[in-house]
């Protein structure tokens, strides 16, 4: 997800200034963004060894660390911002790594695909898997384990009593506030603890 | 890449960590590359336990003898010496040129031995300090180290936190752990057991503790390696005595070698016991097992760390078992705590403690693409 539309509207969450610690960074591409026009510092998250390159490239923080051991290097506060762009998908422990983003974090952003969205809804009426260009794998090659909607994340974010600051959908770098659920691809949360 | 061995002599004495002091010392060095005009693209290399100032390149009558660190810099190397002028310094107390135990104690007239004072890492970097400023060199655009070379650099950011911009820590630790300590003692009582050790002062006997320093070697290269590692490369196989062959039978022998790592240790322990000196082992060790900077914080190593303001980076293997990946992560945490910049990669490398002198195209991809920050850091 490395449209710069959506990239702009996310860090249009965080404020300025903030410490932020971004969590499946990938290439570091946000953290540069935020540390250029946002005055943002932090360090970025990453197990990828393509990525921690990439990342050290860019002259962002980088550090080599597997998400599904969790987050006990980091204590509690400890940022201002906790960001999961498209990485919450990925996780095993994907409750588990909520519910550290909140401790870890102040506040803590989370987007990641949609199941919900119309294209997908219709092609599982069809009968088949989604194969969209926001959700681009087949269903036996993906790296999305966790297949959630706009609305299961409101229903897991009440289960562990978060406090949900904003939330919309993105879709073709646009917010969508009205009935995100079915027309966005992606879905965005801002949250704090309850 | 041509080096040349250099010699700075030292008349200051300089204070010991311990107390004593070491005076009329002098320290062996290499330097690659150019020093800029502002002096800002210097480049210092700690060494771990057995290696020296030869750091990079060949020596013109020795076209054989490459530097320990050679595929990490050198000409369009990670450490690139066509920008950057480095550094290669022999520690106090070794055996590859700088002051040691074999040479004379100014105060007695007598070779060192047993007597040469105990140094620690500290020891080191105040030394390597005091090189720098001989040099003309105020301010090190990085120190990079691995292992106990690490152990310098990181201490090298408390020590002398103005005169460090960047740190480059590898396969290091914030600390020995008992087992690590243990390891080293095994290594030490073997040498100071061996009754060629004559108590330290065996120079003057005309001997050589070489059994001690065989076992000492043995015992150092079982945990530089990954049990999978040593697995792959001997397994179960029999040494034969013919090269090449294989041999199937058991020789039933308790004594002669049976297996092929029985054979690998026993050569890399005789070479070994040819080269290194067996007081300097000692005192090596034992700057490793001394090396803590967090003891004087109640063990709170982000305490110890908050003076620290260079930028890290940090570079650990995944079957590293004596410098484990979780020690490396206790450093990177503790700069995390001080709101450092710091990067990490955790290399996923087969090869053990060994990895950070091997090549490695992830390792080597990530410092050159530090290096090049910091280059490009000077340049703006």
């Amino acid at each position: 997800m490395s449209d710069r539309l959506t990239m702009q509207s996310i860090a249009r969450l965080v404020p300025p200034g903030s410490r932020v610690l971004d969590l499946g960074c990938g290439d570091g591409a946000m953290l540069d963004y935020l540390q250029r026009e946002r005055g943002c510092s932090g360090y970025g998250i990453e197990i990828a060894d393509d990525n921690v390159l990439a990342c050290v490239k860019r002259g962002v923080n980088v550090i080599q660390l597997n998400l599904d051991e969790g987050l006990s290097m980091f204590d509690d506060a400890s940022f201002d911002v906790v960001l999961q762009i498209d990485t919450l998908q990925h996780l095993r422990n994907a409750e588990i790594m909520l519910v550290e983003t909140a401790r870890v974090g102040r506040m803590g952003i989370v987007a990641f695909p949609n199941f919900a969205h119309w294209p997908n809804r219709l092609s599982v009426a069809r009968g088949r898997m989604p194969v969209t260009k926001r959700l681009p794998y087949q269903w036996y090659d993906t790296p999305n384990i966790r297949v959630g909607t706009y609305k299961d994340f409101e229903v897991l974010a009440t289960k562990n009593r978060l406090a949900i600051l904003d939330s919309y959908g993105l879709q073709e770098g646009r917010e969508v506030r009205f009935m995100p659920n079915a027309r966005a691809g992606t879905a965005v949360f801002k949250f704090e603890r309850g | 890449m041509f080096a040349t061995p250099q010699s700075m002599s030292f008349a200051e004495p300089l204070a010991l960590q311990s107390g004593a002091s070491i005076r009329g010392y002098s320290l062996a060095y290499e330097t690659y590359g150019t020093l800029n005009p502002d002096k800002s693209n210097a480049v210092l290399i700690c060494h771990a336990l057995n290696a020296s100032h030869h750091v990079a390149g060949v020596y013109a009558d020795q076209e054989n003898a490459q530097g320990w660190w050679d595929t990490m810099i050198g000409p369009g190397k990670p450490v690139d010496t066509d920008r950057f002028f480095v550094i290669g310094v022999n520690n106090l107390g070794s055996c590859f040129g700088s002051t040691g135990p074999m040479h004379l104690n100014p105060d007695t007239g007598k070779v060192y031995g047993a007597d040469f004072p105990v140094v620690t890492v500290e020891d080191w970097v105040d030394a390597q300090a005091r090189l720098l400023d001989g040099l003309g060199i105020r301010t090190l655009a990085a120190v990079m180290g691995g292992s106990l070379g690490g152990m310098q650099a990181l201490s090298w950011t408390l020590q002398y936190p103005e005169r460090v911009r960047h740190a480059v820590v590898v396969a290091s630790a914030p600390n020995l752990t008992a087992e690590n300590i243990a390891f080293n003692e095994v290594a030490r009582r073997a040498i100071v057991t061996d009754p060629d050790f004559h108590g330290g002062h065996f120079y003057e006997h005309g001997v050589i503790p070489k059994r001690g320093l065989r076992i000492a070697r043995m015992i150092g290269h079982i945990t530089y390696l990954s049990d999978d590692v040593m697995n792959e490369k001997f397994g179960r196989e029999l040494r034969s005595a013919v090269a090449g062959a294989v041999r199937e039978a058991y020789q039933y022998t308790t004594q002669d070698i049976e297996f092929q790592i029985e054979s690998y240790l026993r050569y890399q322990g005789d070479k070994f016991s040819e080269y290194f000196d067996a007081n300097t082992y000692l005192l090596i060790t034992r700057a490793l097992d001394y090396f803590d900077p967090a003891r004087h914080h109640n063990g709170n190593l982000a305490k110890a760390l908050a003076g620290a303001t260079a930028k890290f980076l940090l570079v650990s293997f995944t079957t590293d078992w004596r410098f484990a990946p979780r020690r490396s992560r206790e450093i990177v945490k503790a700069l995390l705590d001080n709101r450092r910049d710091v990067s990490y990669a955790e290399i996923d490398a087969p090869h053990g403690h060994d990895a950070f002198l091997l090549e490695d195209e992830r390792y080597l991809g990530v410092v050159r693409a530090y290096f090049d920050r910091i280059s490009n850091e000077a340049v703006q």
